[in-house]
């Protein structure tokens, strides 16, 4: 077996495994999986979401009320930092579709660092301070409205959600770690870059992840 | 015992039970032939300790005020007998182990698309089944397999946790396979092989697969939303607080009613193989069979309100969610006409795969007949809760499911191992396992229509007959299950060795050796025909099958 292993593998290029005919077979595959996982997400978050609407529907005042609690000023920095980390993760792509490794590095560290801020401002100045303000449903909770009971609602969904976003963003920066690693060691070129591609796919999504949770918790109450 | 292996030729021919040996080329392994060994090995154990939970129940229910064990002990049986065989056998069953080990083969291809995730999905199966058994052990959990709200987050004090998280974990298993499945059948089929020349066993599959994915990460929402509710009691689904407890119903049915399809629609496909293969004739409206799988994963996602016509819904929506759960036996009546004009003026022969998918077909049918009646509004409010309930599902999923298993776990034996199994002793287990199933659950149906509550650990002395031939019945049952579990190991080392072909099938599968080599395929095939070019005796096209 592992002679006619070996001889098998010899014909095909490294990063071709030994099951796919040729490598665009090995993409094609690799592209879809992640677009399939991404369908599973959506779905995941949908579940969420859903529900949201449900309560946001039927505690529609105390979902305002709650909405105005949160720091708009740094969800929309969130927000801006977060786009601008699709950027870079683009060009990422891009400098792997043309082989420039230096430029693959320069620009995956680039997006982590990006998304390191996003936790960091979430961690730093918002969830930090929700502590503080008591609004923190199982730790302290304390709204003086005659709408509490909705506002708690409202914000056992902002942490679910916003926690489960920064859970996604923490898993893609560990896989960026291993992008890394693999980008020093010299992996990517033109004819083989699927794993950014795909990694690019997954991070995008969970940027427009926060496309709809920041309107959705951070604009709804109609002031600004 | 010495003759026997005296008999048995030296094995010279390197296939991928032989090519390795040792542990280690077992646990990691990532050909999908060795994983879906694993999975069987795995799935069966569950098997059979969800039905040592069975037996105990049937045992108790021996006597109107419980024979063997404590209510509370009651609770946590059929509590863990439904997780144990809903989660980690009927939704893993046909999917991880025949699927595993038959779609790169029926496509083709050398493996799955992702073969390291395949390996991964196993392992996730086994620490999901690892805290359910954990739980088990630990004190049990008496919530329902349902883990129905508000119950489950506020007032059970058993092991509610480690079962969720069991069930989370194996979600993310589920997904991965049928991920890999769907990626395998779209981008690695053989040249030649059209998406209307599949088997329709890989159609049944892919529908699976689209449930799986799209299902299952929703009662993650649900599995996940009780989690966080266990932990920080802030009452998302309690209505003290302006939770909304039904949400949590909501959420669950979303995907636990397109489950059942999870759980059927690969035994549909393996009854369409074996169907043919047994008759010696093309499937009857081969489109039409392919279709209805389709059908039936996209009508599976819309009708999930049935479950809940007593548990708060307006009447309008109970009324369309009624409607659109009629729809569902459109397709699946299609396929029982197909499967009986396939039959009709075939060469039919009555091996022990034909057995079980015979049995599958009739059973399925009652089944599926007796679903309408929970379909429909006024009747369900009778019927609701009740054994009626227990007996249909019953009927679809050890009726339906289990016995396509067994009948696809026969029929493609010679080919997973390279041993015929004793024909015999196979018609006849299959023979007890139809009359004990009858015996068990037909008597259900009647104990339900006369009101019997499900999940009662009691119940008044008028039932005592009924429930009585119920118990005989398991018995008979189990005795049918255990008989394969001997002759199928007993065949592992002493049965005859099994030529590629045994049954003179049609599809790739049966054109390499068995067992297959490795790489699946000494040289990659290329399909130059139609699925099922079965004929009659003596014709050009059934001879080509010698």
């Amino acid at each position: 077996m592992t002679d006619a292993a070996s001889a098998h593998s010899s014909q095909h290029p490294p990063y071709l495994a030994h099951h796919f005919t040729d490598i665009e077979q090995q993409n094609e595959s690799g592209t879809l999986g992640m677009w399939l996982f991404l369908l599973t997400e959506i779905m995941f978050f949908g579940g969420l979401f859903a529900s949201y609407a449900i309560y946001r529907l039927r505690y529609f005042e105390a979902f305002r009320e709650g909405s105005h609690l949160l720091n708009v000023k740094f969800g929309a920095i969130n927000t801006a930092v977060l786009i601008g980390s699709s950027l870079t993760m683009a060009l990422a792509v891009r400098a792997a579709q043309l082989s420039r490794r230096k430029a693959i590095i320069a620009f995956i560290i680039l997006t982590m660092v990006l998304g390191i801020a996003f936790i960091g401002i979430k961690l730093n100045y918002e969830w930090s301070a929700d502590y503080h303000e008591g609004l923190i449903p199982w730790m302290g909770f304390h709204v003086e409205s005659p709408n509490a009971a909705g506002v708690r609602l409202f914000f056992c969904f902002y942490f679910f959600m916003t926690g489960l976003h920064a859970l996604h963003m923490v898993v893609g920066l560990g896989i960026m770690c291993v992008l890394l690693h693999m980008a020093a060691k010299g992996r990517f070129d033109g004819g083989y870059f699927a794993p950014v591609e795909i990694t690019g796919l997954y991070w995008h999504f969970v940027d427009i992840v926060w496309i709809f949770l920041f309107p959705l918790l951070y604009l709804i109450g109609g002031r600004y | 015992m010495s003759a026997a292996l005296a008999e048995a030729p030296p094995e010279t021919r390197v296939h991928y039970l032989n090519a390795d040996y040792g542990i280690k080329s077992w646990l990691l392994t990532t050909d999908h032939k060795r994983i879906a060994l694993l999975y069987l090995g795995s799935v069966t154990l569950m098997f059979f300790v969800g039905g040592a939970m069975a037996v105990m129940m049937r045992i108790h229910l021996i006597d109107p005020a419980g024979a063997l064990v404590h209510p509370d002990t009651f609770n946590k049986l059929f509590t863990m007998h439904g997780v144990i065989m809903i989660f980690f056998f009927l939704i893993p069953a046909i999917p991880a182990v025949l699927g595993n080990f038959l779609v790169p083969l029926m496509v083709g291809a050398k493996d799955l698309a992702f073969p390291r995730i395949n390996l991964l999905s196993w392992y996730l199966y086994i620490a999901g089944a690892s805290l359910a058994v954990y739980a088990m052990v630990s004190g049990g959990v008496d919530t329902g397999w349902t883990f129905y709200t508000p119950y489950s987050t506020s007032y059970a004090h058993s092991q509610v946790m480690a079962t969720a998280l069991g069930a989370f974990i194996l979600g993310f298993s589920s997904i991965l396979t049928g991920l890999n499945f769907i990626v395998t059948i779209h981008k690695m089929r053989a040249p030649g092989l059209t998406w209307f020349r599949m088997p329709l066993f890989l159609w049944a599959i892919y529908a699976t697969s689209i449930i799986q994915i799209l299902g299952t990460p929703v009662v993650a929402t649900a599995i996940l939303l009780v989690g966080l509710e266990r932990l920080f009691h802030v009452g998302i689904f309690d209505p003290a607080v302006g939770g909304d407890p039904i949400l949590f119903q909501h959420l669950f049915w979303f995907y636990s009613h397109p489950a059942v399809y999870i759980m059927i629609l690969p035994p549909m496909g393996v009854i369409s193989e074996i169907v043919t293969c047994f008759s010696r004739k093309k499937v009857f409206g081969y489109h039409f069979v392919a279709f209805s799988s389709m059908a039936i994963a996209v009508i599976s996602f819309l009708v999930w309100g049935h479950h809940m016509f007593v548990t708060g819904m307006s009447v309008y929506a109970a009324l369309i969610f009624s409607v659109l759960s009629f729809l569902v036996a459109i397709p699946s009546a299609i396929k029982v006409f197909n499967w009986t004009a396939t039959l009709y003026q075939g060469s039919i022969s009555y091996q022990a795969p034909m057995l079980y998918a015979l049995g599958f077909i009739g059973l399925f049918t009652m089944g599926g007949l007796t679903g309408l009646f929970l379909a429909s509004l006024a009747t369900d409010v009778h019927l609701n809760g009740t054994y009626f309930i227990v007996a249909h599902f019953h009927y679809i999923m050890v009726g339906g499911a289990v016995m396509a298993y067994m009948g696809g776990i026969h029929f493609w034996w010679p080919k997973i191992t390279g041993r015929m199994f004793p024909d015999t002793w196979a018609r006849l287990a299959a023979a007890i396992v139809f009359i004990g199933f009858n015996l068990t659950f037909f008597p259900q149906f009647m104990l339900g229509y006369l009101g019997m509550p499900r999940r009662y650990a009691t119940y008044p002395a008028e039932f005592q007959v009924l429930n009585v031939m119920s118990s005989a019945g398991a018995s008979i049952l189990g005795i049918g299950y255990l008989i394969p579990l001997v002759y199928l190991f007993w065949s592992i080392r002493y049965g005859p060795i099994a030529p590629p072909n045994p049954w003179r099938a049609t599809g790739l599968e049966w054109q390499t050796s068995s067992p297959p080599p490795t790489q699946n395929f000494e040289i990659p095939p290329v399909v130059k025909e139609e699925a099922y070019a079965y004929g009659p005796p003596g014709s050009e096209l059934e001879d080509a099958h010698d």
